[in-house]
């Protein structure tokens, strides 16, 4: 097919041209594309604040902001790296893009829908900078937590409305997919021929409906708080500050699995395809995504182990915190499994894979100890459950999608990227990574606090190595967008499927045409067949793109 | 697939927003159980001076306003776009009646200082001012579901009028009598919560 039939050619509706052709489309590409380019803006934005944290820490007596900033830095580092970026990144960009391509459909089911969840987002978004400067930045952290969120006098109101707007457009997002994977998929796609990626979509979806509507009235009752003083949160008037961690951690605890959980259905396509093996235990593997969603949302009071809740409920939350590791364990197995009497072809989504399992799996163990009862009177509001957190999210999600685009970018662009300034950027994103993340867990093993803008002298050798780390992790962030981005440089000429993958997406050609498919998919009984792959091997030429 | 409409794959989306709606209540639902095992005797006291009147007539005001929109629904199957537009208005009608009562009921706690920060509030235990707390909240939340609901049921009217719901394409229609099914619900739970059982 003519590279101009793909869908960047022909508008979803011909009445549009130009930019009103991106800005009015109801083309699931379309949108996700644009998801995609104002989440990267703010992901730019939420690294810069935090590489000025960094860099303020990494001097105990030169100051380079006031006390004040800081709070506000930390804030929106965290509301923007949270609500803006990872929670909507991987449903949002891949999910929009490959999901109903997967399941060999047109479109999601209801496409203007789309286009509104992605406008809530956008206005969302603005709101969140403009209480930036409405009422002076808000300085409470990204939790919110009362009652200083209540007293304090920032633009907290405007911040909180904003989180609800952003947390309305995910969890019609939300119902979107799930209605599409249960309704349109194509004819012999049964449930169990449902590609890995589109299965933790759909498990994220469902965290994303129940819990969703959680946080949104966490969210307003601050808000009314705020406005019209009612009391259900302020002690002074009987209220219990406790109610309110409870309600916020029984969304943002579940909503840490909507990050994570997308991440783990992209490392699922990847091994398979580079190692040119059936997945091991598809099964487990779906059966431990939605069981990952099930037990993490009865986990959300190991937040709360000092709060002050009784004995018996940290024991019970302490038991599920362990609970919930096992499935997470088993795909990290299946994936390891995957590999074993392989034909492992490294290329950089694999080696981006292969440094999820890594980190991820640090950040998991780390995870636990925190989940003990004991250690976690430790460790609690420590140095140590920041760099616990940056290893599942930055380590874990944040790679799983950086190893998304090096996977599927040929897909969505029709073009292929450089793969030797890919590693190069990889090698340097992890050097980097493990330098300013690593020493966080000894700090806080020390006892450095989080949160506070300055510390004893004897925390500042880490502090300052933790910079330098810092500033090499951002520069290998720059090299792969750079590199990405320079494929626009090369001819549109990447083939349907430059990997070898089995899944319908690279059955058609890329970029895609606008309806996805030419002609009526066809299902394969099992979506990780690679024995038409091993076929063409053997009947010569290395490639088995070709 | 994008030339017909999947009537089941709407309906199915709407259940996914009323399941969104429920634990959106859910939460204040939570807070309940929680401050009435705390406040369970300030509870007690708070609950017998809301209007017990109002609350059973407004109760009565919704049932019957959930008979008319699900009346609508059926003649609508039947194709009369009249007792369509007929039923539907006694819904709105019905609606707004119970929104004045609301507007009634709050005027008359507002008088007596009935609200959380008045000073017989401040002054008095901690568990009534919670209870009204919860009481403003919840059935303000709800209130803004009815209006909200009738806003859409008034939608409903107009686009029978130009015909743009028919027998044929009413899902528009019933996932609206849906809503209003919900927001129907949602208040029989809270009429025992704050006037019946207290």
């Amino acid at each position: 097919m003519a590279a101009e039939q793909s869908f960047y050619h022909t508008p979803s509706s011909p009445r549009h041209t130009g930019f009103t052709a991106w800005l009015l489309t109801t083309d699931h590409k379309r949108i996700g594309l644009m998801y995609g380019a104002v989440i990267l803006c703010y992901f730019l934005v939420g690294m810069t604040l935090g590489l000025l944290m960094r860099t303020e820490l990494m001097s105990v007596n030169h100051k380079i902001v006031s006390a004040q900033t800081y709070n506000a830095l930390f804030t929106l580092h965290g509301v923007i790296m949270i609500f803006i970026f990872i929670i909507p990144g991987m449903p949002t960009i891949f999910g929009n893009f490959f999901m109903p391509i997967q399941i060999g459909a047109e479109d999601v089911i209801f496409p203007r829908l789309n286009l509104m969840t992605f406008y809530l987002f956008v206005i969302g978004g603005i709101l969140a900078i403009v209480s930036l400067f409405a009422m002076g930045p808000p300085d409470t952290g990204w939790t919110f937590y009362v009652p200083f969120s209540i007293s304090t006098h920032t633009g907290v109101t405007l911040t909180v409305f904003a989180v609800f707007v952003l947390g309305v457009s995910s969890m019609l997002t939300g119902i979107n997919f799930i209605t599409t994977i249960h309704r349109c998929r194509a004819k012999g796609m049964g449930w169990m021929q449902i590609p890995l990626f589109t299965w933790t979509i759909y498990s994220t979806a469902w965290v994303q409906v129940l819990a969703t509507p959680v946080i949104g009235i966490t969210m307003l009752l601050i808000l009314v708080e705020r406005v019209f003083g009612v009391g259900l949160l302020d002690p002074s008037k009987g209220g219990d500050p406790l109610m309110y961690q409870h309600l916020f951690w029984m969304y943002s605890h579940p909503a840490v699995y909507i990050m994570i959980l997308p991440g783990m259905g992209i490392i699922s396509e990847i091994f398979p395809v580079f190692s040119r093996k059936p997945i091991f235990g598809y099964r487990s593997i779906v059966a431990a995504g939605m069981g990952i969603a099930t037990i993490g949302s009865l986990v959300w009071a190991h937040h709360m182990f000092v709060s002050g809740i009784s004995d018996e409920a940290v024991l019970v939350f302490s038991f599920f915190t362990f609970i919930v590791a096992v499935p997470s364990a088993v795909k990290v197995f299946n994936w390891v499994s995957t590999m074993y009497g392989g034909s492992i072809d490294f290329k950089p989504p694999l080696f981006f894979a292969l440094w999820f399992i890594f980190l991820f799996t640090i950040g998991g163990l780390t995870g636990l100890v925190q989940g003990a009862a004991g250690q976690n009177v430790h460790i609690h509001d420590t140095h140590w459950v920041v760099g616990h957190f940056h290893f599942v999210m930055f380590g874990g999600s944040g790679f799983a999608l950086i190893a998304g685009l090096h996977y599927w970018w040929p897909k969505m662009f029709g073009r292929m990227y450089d793969y030797k300034k890919a590693f190069i950027g990889g090698y340097m994103l992890v050097v980097g990574f493990m330098m300013h993340y690593f020493p966080m867990f000894i700090l806080g093993l020390e006892g450095m606090p989080r949160r506070y803008y300055t510390y004893l002298p004897r925390y500042w050798a880490w502090n300052f190595f933790e910079g330098i780390g810092g500033y090499i992790m951002v520069a290998g962030i720059i090299l792969i967008f750079v590199n990405l981005f320079l494929s626009f440089r090369n001819p549109p000429t990447a083939p349907a499927d430059p990997w070898g993958g089995t899944t319908l997406e690279w059955s058609i050609p890329s970029p895609p045409p606008l309806k996805n498919f030419t002609r009526e998919p066809i299902v394969a009984s099992y979506p990780y067949d690679f024995s038409e792959q091993a076929r063409k091997l053997k009947e010569g030429g290395t490639d088995v793109t070709t | 697939m994008s030339d017909h409409i999947d009537n089941k794959g709407t309906r199915m989306g709407m259940w996914f927003f009323l399941y969104t709606e429920i634990m959106l209540f859910g939460g204040l639902f939570v807070l309940y159980a929680a401050y009435f095992h705390r406040y369970t005797k300030d509870f007690i006291i708070a609950g017998n001076e809301t209007m017990l009147v109002l609350g059973t007539l407004n109760t009565a005001i919704l049932l019957v306003s959930s008979f008319a929109v699900a009346a609508a629904v059926k003649a609508m199957g039947r194709n009369s776009s009249k007792a369509v537009i007929v039923l539907l208005s006694i819904t709105i009608f019905l609606g707004l009646a119970f929104l004045f009562n609301k507007y009634i009921e709050w005027s008359r706690d507002f008088t007596h200082g009935y609200y959380p920060g008045s000073a017989k509030m401040l002054d008095g235990p901690k568990g009534q001012s919670i209870f009204f707390a919860l009481y403003f909240t919840l059935t303000g939340l709800h209130a803004l579901h009815v209006f909200i609901g009738t806003t859409v049921l008034g939608t409903c009217i107009v686009l029978t009028v130009k015909k743009r719901i028919t027998a044929t394409r009413m899902n528009f229609l019933e996932n609206t009598g849906l809503f209003w099914h919900l927001v129907d619900i949602i208040w029989i739970f809270l009429f025992p919560l704050f006037y019946l059982l207290l």
